[in-house]
């Protein structure tokens, strides 16, 4: 049995395409517009005090709220010796995961080990922040700060390292906290990498007779370095912006008089988050605003360098698959 | 250089100075054809000689693609399908198409029917549940399938994925049927039922048909066109093709001196 | 040479071959044993942050804290409006994030992917995704805060979905681009439009991998400090309406962890253990979806 051919009639046409079109379009026009919209905002605010210091802001280190008197080295400084601790321990650590995760661990290991990983980051960073202050600190400050400090006594340059009072607070605490926190992001990109290195290149070294470490080493990592360095980007844009993990345990005290990682000092990220709320409209304001633009600016540098270097191992993949 | 040649019922679709490009790349060089009527029409040939460019030519599938262009003139049923001012859907609702991999949407086994007729059609429960009946048992699916209906389509066996993509297609009763090397993802047995299917489909629709299996076309088609590197090099009717062949560059294909 | 001499050379090759291989042989020892510590090292934190936050959270949960409001110091109170406000502020930011990611996500899979506007937005996005958060609460705050001269729920809840588009959009796109090309073309070529190809077929086909984005972002926003700290602030006291300073929970955490007083760091505990158990279960779940799924 067959049926003739009822007349067609389209329900919804063009109209309804081009609609939902233009939506989709809005929705991508506004993630592009967020982003100008933070960098104008910013701008805007924190303007009395870029016209006031100008780009000096970065270099002056006083930061007087009562003589309205304000300068960004003391933060940025912190921010930055803090992640420098934090990459210093968390890339070796990451490199070791990830090589266990691709060439040692056995296979019914590697799904549950590397989710234990994964819930690391998952991890709220408050969680970080108060089981720093309240359990790590007195735990560093006992059996790491004040056997360092012993070791380190008066010894020349390094020494100034390591004096200052030893109850767990300060440069080192945060950077230790900030390195538990990245340790998840850069393994877990190292790890991606490895697992993508061609298993013909690795087996022509194994052939000629090198070990798993030097296989890894000469060619693993070499091959890979592109997405290497891109991942530890990624790792240190998330410690540079990083706000409870450090604000628990840095100590808020705005000073640079000595170099020692156990003087309380401050970061971006903790003077934001414990003196905005309170901060006077005007140069106050504006100068917190300032250091918020430099924070953003950083952040953002790092990150595209993350995705050039990120996008370039892609490209390679391309050119040998 | 490529002639025309004419098909003895009336043709249902009409080609004319058909060039396809990729890009740069010449893919359909001057193609000529009549599909006829109610009949079924193989396009054999080599991999890379253009019979799945032709087909998807029909439905404008091309134009999903924007490095893709087509010149020259498809008459369906008198009208060039290329120029015209139609909505293209309309068009698709007439030229259905069935693809080399089963794909059942993520729905349920009537849904998946349900989906092409309600784009066109507003039927009320019953009168679709007679539409997706009546598609069901034009693809040989009916028996397998009538008491699970509301299981996801992806539950069924390769085989009888394809058939309800068959169904799916028929459902919307389109007047031609392109079937994009249907059996090739299938079992022998499968592709047995679907030969089947195609003879009988032929009373209802126009059926073309590309395939890289040369016995397929033989079972399956009343006229076959052999394209080699984006050349028609000859079309005619099934068994003169194949018993006949009037060309040697068929002849060489047909008993495998190159394949 | 002669053969003496011969065998000599060979057994010398062969003893410097030994040697040097023994000597590479501990390095790769003492290499992987060194991997098998930093795996280690890892789960060590891990284990550590997560036993102590359950001991001392759990300790210091009961019905009380469930129940009753923030109290001041020293006195007895629990967290629920802090956890009202949380839940609020993280449904409502979900609410409001999402349909603006998944249609970003759309545009980036579905239409003109290698565009210009394709590109940037992803550039951006990526950019977003790992902005600090605290410069989303300063940007609100400069935007919202300060136009209506007051903290409120509205502007945490904006700085909270701000965090939760980017995540969308990159999932979104992500799981869209893995829908087979065939299973779209079988759509259009029944002849439906594109919007429903993209609605019916591709993001049906894609929902697992869809929702589990919006899992994670949520996970994500519920542990987020910085971005209230100044556009909700906090609130001692019950609010249910969104347009005053609304309590949360990591914000109560914050204030009342630092503070020298033994109640407060307790229920400050009891909302960590709160948080760190909605976080991972969403995660488990989202990977429960993902893995299910597949």
């Amino acid at each position: 049995m067959s049926f003739p051919a009822a007349p067609k009639i389209a329900r919804s046409g063009p109209m309804a395409d081009r609609i939902f079109g233009w939506l989709a379009k809005a929705a991508a026009l506004f993630t592009l517009g967020m982003l100008i919209a933070i960098l104008v905002s910013l701008a805007i605010s924190a303007w009395p005090a870029i016209d006031k210091y100008g780009l000096g802001f970065l270099t002056r280190t006083t930061w007087d709220p009562v003589k309205e008197e304000f300068g960004g080295l003391v933060m940025i400084y912190g921010t930055l010796m803090t992640s420098f601790i934090a990459l210093l321990i968390a890339v070796p650590v990451s490199f070791g995961i990830a090589l266990f995760l691709t060439e040692l661990a056995p296979a019914w290991l590697k799904r549950p080990l590397g989710t234990a990983i994964e819930l690391l980051a998952a991890i709220p960073s408050i969680v970080y922040g108060m089981w720093g202050l309240l359990i790590f600190s007195p735990v560093l400050s006992t059996y790491v700060q004040q056997p360092l400090q012993a070791l380190f006594a008066g010894v020349p340059y390094l020494g100034a390292f390591f004096s200052g009072p030893p109850v767990g607070i300060g440069i080192l605490s945060a950077g230790i906290i900030l390195a538990i926190m990245i340790i998840p992001f850069i393994a877990a990109v190292m790890r991606d990498v490895f697992e993508v290195t061609p298993t013909l290149l690795k087996e022509s070294a194994y052939g000629l007779g090198a070990t798993t470490w030097e296989v890894v080493w000469t060619v693993v990592l070499p091959y890979t370095k592109a997405g290497v360095i891109g991942g530890i980007m990624l790792g240190l844009g998330r410690a540079i912006g990083e706000t409870m993990a450090v604000t628990f345990v840095i100590g808020n005290f705005n000073q640079l008089d000595s170099l020692s990682l156990f003087q309380a000092a401050n970061s971006i990220t903790s003077a934001l988050a414990n003196e905005f709320a309170e901060a006077g409209e005007g140069l106050h304001q504006a100068s917190l605003m300032y250091l918020g633009l430099v924070l953003f600016f950083i952040t953002f540098v790092v990150l595209s360098l993350s995705k050039l270097l990120l996008s370039q191992l892609k490209k390679g993949e391309g050119a040998t698959t | 250089m490529n002639t025309a040649f004419p098909a003895p019922t009336e043709p249902k679709i009409s080609v004319k100075n058909l060039n396809f490009f990729y890009g740069k790349f010449h893919a359909l060089k001057d193609i000529n054809l009549e599909i006829p009527e109610h009949k079924v029409t193989a396009f054999i040939g080599p991999s890379g000689c253009g019979k799945s460019t032709l087909l998807r030519v029909f439905n404008r599938m091309f134009e999903l693609y924007p490095e893709q262009r087509a010149e020259g003139e498809i008459l369906l049923d008198g009208e060039n399908l290329l120029t015209s001012k139609k909505d293209v859907a309309l068009l698709r609702a007439k030229v259905g198409m069935v693809f080399q991999k089963p794909t059942p949407f993520p729905m349920s086994i009537f849904d998946n029917i349900a989906f092409g007729v309600k784009l066109f059609e507003s039927l009320n429960t019953s009168a679709m549940e007679e539409r997706v009946e009546w598609a069901l048992r034009k693809a040989a699916l009916w028996t397998e399938v009538k008491d699970k209906l509301s299981q996801s389509g992806s539950s069924l066996s390769g085989g009888q994925q394809q058939r309800l993509c068959i169904a799916r297609g028929i459902a919307i009763k389109p007047e031609v049927l392109l079937l994009d090397e249907p059996c090739s993802a299938l079992d022998p047995i499968s592709t047995a039922k679907i030969e089947e299917l195609i003879t009988e489909l032929k009373s209802d629709y126009t059926v073309v048909i590309v395939t890289h299996n040369m016995q397929q076309a033989a079972r399956c088609s009343d006229y076959t066109a052999y394209m080699y590197l984006g050349d028609l090099m000859e079309f005619g009717a099934t068994e003169q093709i194949f018993f006949k062949p009037t060309r040697k560059e068929t002849e060489d294909y047909i008993t495998g001196r190159f394949g | 040479m002669s053969s003496a001499e011969l065998l000599l050379k060979a057994a010398a090759l062969e003893q410097a071959r030994l040697a040097r291989y023994a000597q590479r042989k501990l390095v790769n020892r003492v290499a992987l044993t060194l991997s098998l510590l930093a795996m280690a090292f890892g789960l060590f934190w891990l284990f550590w942050i997560l036993i102590e936050t359950v001991i001392l959270g759990l300790s210091g949960l009961n019905l009380a804290t469930l129940s009753q409001m923030t109290p001041p110091p020293n006195d007895v109170g629990g967290l629920a409006n802090a956890i009202y406000g949380s839940f609020l502020m993280v449904l409502l930011a979900t609410l409001v994030g999402t349909p603006i990611g998944i249609m970003a996500g759309i545009y980036l899979a579905e239409f003109n992917t290698t565009g210009w506007l394709a590109n940037t937005t992803r550039f951006v996005n990526d950019i977003l995704l790992s902005a600090p958060s605290i410069v989303i609460g300063l940007f609100v705050y400069a935007v919202v805060v300060t136009r209506f001269k007051s903290f409120s729920g509205y502007a945490g809840i904006m700085a909270l979905a701000l965090i939760v588009i980017p995540v969308v959009i990159r999932t979104t796109e992500n799981m869209l681009q893995l829908v087979p090309a065939g299973l779209r073309e079988a759509a259009y070529a029944l002849g439906a439009p594109k919007w429903k190809v993209i609605i019916s077929i591709t993001l049906r086909a894609s929902s697992a991998g869809v929702l589990t984005g919006i899992l994670l972002a949520v996970a994500r926003i519920a542990g987020e400090t910085a971005p209230l700290l100044f556009t909700a602030l906090s609130n001692q006291f019950w609010t249910s309406s969104l347009s005053e300073p609304m309590a949360s929970l990591p914000v109560t955490i914050f204030k009342f962890a630092m503070s020298p007083y033994e109640n407060w760091q307790k229920l400050a505990w009891a909302g960590v253990f709160i948080i760190t158990m909605a976080v991972l279960g969403l995660n488990i779940l989202a990977r429960v979806l993902t893995r299910s799924k597949s």
